[in-house]
C-alpha cells in the first residue's frame, strides 16, 4: 500500500517525559518520524506537538490509536485529508562572495526572506513558509553555497470554516 | 496529621486493599520497609527481584486483584524489567513500586542510581517519578486505577529516598480524575446489532476467545453467547479456562499448537468473531491466508489491538463482557429460526476433523510427558491452578490439561518468559491458600528461577512443581529437529542438578519417576501427602518427544505437522 506524507496534530499533557514517550512508540515500533515540533500552548500545562510521519493508510491509523493510548496524550488530530495552514521556518547560512551578494538578496527580495545576519562573506537567511517554499528558495541558493541550515519542521494548524 | 512519605505510601497502599506484597528490600527503600513491618500487610521475601514480579503476577490472576511488588533502586529496578514486559505483553494489572535514590542525587550516576521509568517506559501500561511526599498519595491512587481499568497492565512508581523521608502535613487524595485516560467501556449498540446480524446469516460461525474474557471476567456471559448462538469456540493461550475446555462446543487451542479441528475450521469459517484477542502471530501463522474466507468482528477494549495485524469487518471497542451481556439480550429477541438445524452441517464437518486429528501420543517403556500432564488432570480433577514455564512443558499442559475454570492457567503468553512458572505458582498460592497450585515445568527453564524454592519454604507454601525433564531445551531443539536437520546446537542440559537433593536442600520434598508405573505413585504422593512445604517432582520423560501438532513459524495454520 502507497505510503503518504501524514501530518499529525498531538495535545499533550506538559510534564517531564512526555516527549520521550511519544518518540519512543515511534523508535519502538518502528514508525517513521520526517519532523517533530513540540512547544507549549496558550492552555496552562499542555503542550502542542505537531509530527509528520510517513505511512500508509492503516498504519497511520494505528500511529493515531498507539498516541491515543499513551496516558499523557489529550487528543490526536490528523491535519492530513482537511484544509489546513502549514509553516516551517528556516534559518540559512549562505556564502555570499562580492559577485553573488546582489543575485542572493534579490532572491530573498523575492522569496519574502530576510537577512538576519552578515558578514563579507556570508549572509544568514530566515525563511518562513510551507513545504514548496522551502524546497524552492534551497534550490534557488543552493549554486551559491549553503555552509549550514536549521530548520524547525512543520508546525500546522487546521483552517476555520469560512 | 504530619506523616512522612514511608507512612503515606503504607496508608495509599492500605486505601487500596492491598494485603500482599511481594519484594526485595534494600538501601533506597530501608525506610518503606520500616513501615512495612508495622501494618499488618503480608510481605513475600523472594529471592530475587525478577521473581517479585512474576509472583505478583501470579497473585493477580489468581486472585483477580493488583498485585504488588516493591524493590529497591539500581539493580533492584532492573532485575524487575522482565517480569513486567511479561505482565505487560499478558495485561496483567500490576503495581511495581521501586526506590530511587535521593532527588539531589539524581543525574549523578549516584550508587545504585538507574532511570528505571526511563527503562521501563515501553513495558509499562504507564509510569511515575514521584517528585513531592505532597504527590505520592494521588500518584498511588492514580497507578491502581489505571493498573486495573481498561486494558490493565502493570504501572511502575519510582519514589526517590528523600521523597520517603520528607515530613509533610497529609491530605488524602480526592477522586481519581483523568482527561487524558478514559477507557471505552460500553461497546456501540449498533455496532452490536451488525453483530447479530452476522451471527443470524453465518452458515459456518466461529468464536475466537482470548485473555480478555478472563480479565473481564466475561466467562458466563461467554459460555452463554456460545450455546444460545451456537457457535463453537477456540482460544488464544492466554483464553485457556474462558471457556469450559469440557463443553462440546470447545474447539481446543488456535494456533501454532492448536489443535487440528480449531485451526481447520478458523480457516473454512465464514463468521470470525474475536473476542478479547489480539491475533499475534502464534495465533495466526501466515496472516493473509488466517480466515481467509471470513467476516471477521473484533471485540477489544483496546482499539490498538483491532486491525493492527489483520483486516476486520466489525469493529467493536468495548469490554468483553458489556459486549456479550448485550450481545446475549440482544439474541434473546433475535430470529434465530432453525438455527441448530442450519449449523448442523458445520457441526458434522467439526466432528469429522475432531476424528481425523486428536491430540495423540504413545505411552510405552519411557515416560511421555504428555502422559504426565493427562495423569496430572485426571489426579487433580482439574481443579488445580496450573502456572507454567515456557517451551514444551507451556504447550504440553495447555493441551493435555482441560481447563474448565478461568484463572486456573497462568502462564507467560505474550513475551513467552522463561523462569515464569515456579514465582507465578508462589503468587497463586499466596492469592488461593486452600487451592492445589502446581508449576508444569521442563529442566531447563525451572533453572532460571529455582532460588524460589526458598521463598516457598519460607513461606509455608506447598505449591508442587513438576518437572517434565528431557535434558534439552526442548522446544528449541524440536525445531533444530525439525527445520535445521537436528543440528542440536546447545540445546542440550548435559549437566543438570539432581533436583530431588536440590529440593531436599532447599528444606522441600524432592521425588523422580524414571518408569511409567511409577507417575501415578510420584503424583499422588506429591500433590496430597505433603501440604506445608514445596514439592519437586521430577519426571524423566522421553528426550526427544515434540509437540504436536506444530504450524511452522510463518505458515497457513492449515498447514500442521502432525504426530
Amino acid at each position: 500500500m502507497q505510503e503518504e506524507k501524514h501530518v499529525l496534530s498531538i495535545l499533550v499533557d506538559n510534564q517531564p517525559g512526555v516527549l520521550s514517550r511519544i518518540s519512543g512508540l515511534f523508535s519502538g515500533r518502528g514508525y517513521n518520524i520526517e519532523s517533530l515540533c513540540v512547544a507549549e500552548t496558550t492552555e496552562t500545562g499542555v503542550s502542542r506537538i505537531t509530527i509528520v510521519t510517513q505511512a500508509n493508510t492503516p498504519l497511520v491509523e494505528q500511529i493515531k490509536k498507539q498516541l491515543n493510548k499513551l496516558i499523557n496524550v489529550l487528543k490526536v488530530f490528523e491535519l492530513t485529508g482537511s484544509p489546513y495552514v502549514q509553516r516551517e521556518m528556516a534559518l540559512i547560512k549562505v556564502s555570499a562572495k562580492p559577485e553573488s551578494r546582489a543575485e542572493i538578496l534579490r532572491i530573498v527580495d523575492i522569496f519574502r526572506c530576510k537577512v538576519v545576519d552578515v558578514s563579507l562573506d556570508h549572509y544568514t537567511i530566515e525563511v518562513t513558509g510551507d513545504d514548496g517554499k522551502m524546497n524552492a528558495i534551497l534550490k534557488m541558493m543552493a549554486p551559491h553555497g549553503i555552509k549550514e541550515i536549521a530548520r524547525t519542521g512543520m508546525i500546522a494548524l487546521f483552517r476555520e470554516p469560512k | 496529621m504530619k506523616m512522612n512519605g514511608a507512612q503515606i505510601l503504607m496508608k495509599a497502599l492500605k486505601d487500596e486493599g492491598v494485603e500482599t506484597i511481594f519484594g526485595y528490600p534494600g538501601g533506597a527503600v530501608i525506610d518503606i520497609y520500616d513501615e512495612l513491618v508495622k501494618t499488618d500487610i503480608r510481605h513475600v521475601l523472594v529471592r530475587h527481584e525478577q521473581a517479585a514480579v512474576h509472583a505478583a503476577d501470579g497473585y493477580a490472576r489468581a486472585k483477580g486483584r493488583v498485585g504488588v511488588s516493591l524493590v529497591t533502586s539500581g539493580p533492584g529496578a532492573t532485575n524487575t524489567v522482565t517480569g513486567i514486559a511479561s505482565a505487560y505483553m499478558d495485561s496483567i494489572p500490576l503495581v511495581v513500586i521501586t526506590g530511587q535514590v535521593p532527588k539531589t542525587l539524581i543525574g549523578n550516576d549516584a550508587f545504585q542510581e538507574v532511570d528505571i521509568v526511563g527503562i521501563t517506559r515501553p513495558c509499562t501500561k504507564h509510569n511515575y517519578l514521584v517528585q513531592s511526599a505532597e504527590s505520592l498519595a494521588g500518584i498511588i491512587k492514580e497507578a491502581f486505577h489505571i493498573a486495573r481499568s481498561g486494558r490493565p497492565g502493570p504501572v511502575l512508581v519510582d519514589i526517590p529516598k528523600d521523597v520517603v523521608k520528607a515530613v509533610i502535613d497529609y491530605k488524602a487524595p480526592g477522586k481519581v480524575k483523568m482527561r487524558t485516560y478514559n477507557p471505552t467501556y460500553n461497546p456501540n449498540r449498533r455496532q452490536l446489532q451488525k453483530v447479530i446480524k452476522l451471527v443470524e446469516e453465518a452458515e459456518r460461525p466461529v468464536i475466537f476467545a482470548g485473555g480478555g474474557i478472563i480479565l473481564s471476567e466475561a466467562s458466563k456471559a461467554l459460555t452463554e453467547f456460545s450455546r444460545k448462538a451456537q457457535i463453537p469456540v477456540t482460544g488464544s493461550l492466554m483464553g485457556l479456562g474462558g471457556f469450559p475446555g469440557s463443553d462440546p462446543l470447545w474447539l481446543g487451542m488456535l494456533g501454532m499448537h492448536g489443535t487440528y479441528r480449531a485451526n481447520m475450521s478458523t480457516s473454512a469459517c465464514d463468521l470470525l468473531i474475536g473476542i478479547g484477542v489480539r491475533f499475534d502471530d502464534r495465533v495466526t501463522g501466515r496472516t493473509d491466508a488466517f480466515a481467509a474466507q471470513s467476516k471477521i468482528v473484533h471485540i477489544d477494549i483496546d482499539p490498538t489491538s483491532i486491525r493492527k495485524n489483520i483486516p476486520v469487518t466489525i469493529p467493536v471497542v468495548g469490554d468483553c463482557k458489556n459486549s456479550l451481556d448485550m450481545l446475549n439480550e440482544m439474541l434473546g429477541d433475535a430470529d434465530l429460526g432453525d438455527l441448530f438445524e442450519r449449523r448442523k452441517p458445520w457441526f458434522d464437518q467439526i466432528d469429522e476433523w475432531k476424528r481425523a486429528g486428536r491430540l495423540d501420543y504413545e505411552q510405552k517403556e519411557i515416560i511421555k510427558p504428555q502422559f504426565v500432564v493427562e495423569k496430572l488432570y485426571e489426579m487433580t480433577e482439574g481443579k488445580a491452578i496450573i502456572t507454567t514455564e515456557v517451551g514444551q512443558n507451556q504447550m504440553w499442559a495447555a493441551q493435555y490439561y482441560h481447563f474448565d475454570r478461568p484463572g486456573h492457567f497462568i502462564t507467560s503468553g505474550g513475551l513467552g518468559c522463561m523462569g515464569f512458572g515456579l514465582p507465578a505458582a508462589i503468587g497463586a498460592q499466596m492469592a488461593c491458600p486452600d487451592k492445589l497450585v502446581v508449576d508444569i515445568a521442563g529442566d531447563g527453564s525451572i533453572q532460571m528461577n529455582i532460588q524460589e524454592m526458598a521463598t516457598a519454604v519460607q513461606c509455608c507454601l506447598p505449591v508442587k512443581v513438576v518437572i517434565l525433564n528431557n535434558g534439552y531445551l526442548g522446544m528449541v531443539r524440536q525445531w533444530q529437529e525439525l527445520f535445521y536437520d537436528k543440528r542440536y546446537a546447545c540445546t542440550c542440559m548435559e549437566h543438570a542438578p539432581d533436583f530431588v537433593k536440590l529440593a531436599e536442600a532447599y528444606g522441600g520434598v524432592g521425588l523422580r519417576a524414571t518408569k511409567p508405573e511409577e507417575v501415578e505413585t510420584v503424583l499422588k504422593q506429591g500433590l496430597f501427602n505433603h501440604n506445608d512445604r514445596p514439592v519437586i517432582m521430577d519426571f524423566a520423560v522421553d528426550k526427544e518427544e515434540c509437540v504436536y501438532p506444530m504450524v511452522p513459524a510463518g505458515a497457513p495454520i492449515t498447514e500442521m505437522l502432525l504426530v
